[in-house]
């Protein structure tokens, strides 16, 4: 095994890791039945802020309206907590291996005018698409897999091949 | 106790947003430990020089699916509650597609991206504030949309249904493709150039 380094080089054994996300998707599914997400506190956030901003646009908008119900607040939502905790546990690694940075992380091909451009533009696509998927490489993808749902293999499928085939048309902002 | 603890009723809901929390926080160590904070290492599987996605999320996935059916067969958890998302057929393939060219251009999916802003990456940032850009131009735009999205419903259906195979076969099919993708991904690894980052 690698000696655990604290320059922010050390990363754990990918299939540990991914029995270890296994295992917490699996307690995920055990304790609350559903999978774990991502997109979903996006979409939550968005209408919440839609919602506080111009109500009565929120309330006629055939899509936020199908998120927004009298009792509970759409920030009041599970994955909301959970995306917090996805913050803290990432901060927690991130001290742990020495990984804490203020950086733009980009191919020495291109500048970090141009990599902020893409990355803004890869979210905003992503953003899009998982609206349309009803959720994203967490929520759709993996979750579903877990489950063998459908939706989450077929999701699963599109979503790497197609990346796969893409990633090779913008080859120069990576390699 | 049977699962799932919350509908069950085994675990009170007020307990609901602290395991969330708690879920969440497990979620992002993982996948910050593993180096999804990190675009350039995600993109490796692409280019092939560094596997470490195609290694946690399909390990990560035959774990999960294999604890879900074991608890089930014992009877320590009932797998019938569980939430499955429901198969629009186009709407999906549509989405996924979308969502490949963004992994393309921004080098993060969702969670990763949350990752990367909580060790202080600049550019998972702009990918993150691009995610809530994309969510709120969908709602815009959602009547044109309307007609694909809510198209070719066929429920929350199981891909061994659909491919008219038992469970466990499936499964076990699964698991063999995902060795045979890691032993190819060690293959590759060898061949290609390292790339560094």
């Amino acid at each position: 095994m690698k000696k655990m380094k604290r320059d922010g080089s050390f990363y754990i054994n990918p299939y540990l890791g991914g029995i270890m996300l296994g295992l917490v998707l699996f307690s995920t599914y055990y304790i609350t039945g559903r999978g774990l997400g991502a997109s979903g506190a996006v979409k939550s956030s968005v209408v919440s802020a839609v919602h506080t901003i111009a109500p009565v646009h929120a309330e006629n908008n055939k899509y936020y309206s199908k998120f927004l119900s009298d009792d509970a607040s759409p920030m009041s939502n599970w994955l909301v907590f959970e995306v917090i905790g996805v913050l803290v546990g990432g901060f927690l690694s991130g001290t742990l291996y020495g990984r804490l940075k203020f950086k733009v992380e980009h191919s020495p091909k291109i500048t970090s005018r141009r990599r902020l451009i893409a990355a803004l533009a890869g979210g905003m696509l992503f953003g899009i698409g998982s609206q349309f998927a009803r959720g994203c490489t967490s929520g759709a993808a993996l979750s579903g897999m877990a489950v063998l749902s459908a939706s989450g293999i077929i999701t699963m499928m599109a979503i790497f091949g197609s990346a796969y085939l893409f990633s090779w048309i913008f080859k120069k902002l990576w390699i | 106790m049977v699962g799932p603890l919350i509908p069950m009723g085994v675990i009170p809901e007020a307990w609901n947003n602290v395991i969330a929390l708690l879920l969440g926080a497990g979620f992002g160590f993982t996948l910050e430990a593993s180096g999804f904070s990190s675009s350039r290492k995600i993109m490796g599987t692409f280019f092939g020089y560094d596997f470490v996605v195609l290694r946690v999320f399909f390990t990560a996935a035959v774990t999960a699916m294999t604890g879900i059916i074991y608890f089930d067969y014992m009877g320590w958890m009932d797998a019938s509650m569980l939430y499955i998302n429901p198969y629009y057929v186009m709407s999906a393939i549509v989405g996924g597609i979308i969502m490949g060219l963004g992994f393309a251009l921004g080098g993060f999916c969702p969670g990763t991206s949350f990752c990367g802003v909580a060790i202080g990456k600049i550019d998972a940032l702009f990918f993150t504030t691009g995610l809530f850009l994309g969510v709120f131009i969908f709602s815009e735009l959602y009547p044109l949309f309307d007609k694909l999205y809510n198209g070719q419903d066929i429920g929350g259906a199981k891909i061994y249904d659909l491919l008219g195979m038992r469970q466990n076969v499936f499964a076990f099919l699964l698991i063999i493709a995902a060795v045979g993708m890691f032993y190819f991904a060690g293959f590759v690894e060898k061949k290609v150039k390292k790339v560094e980052y």
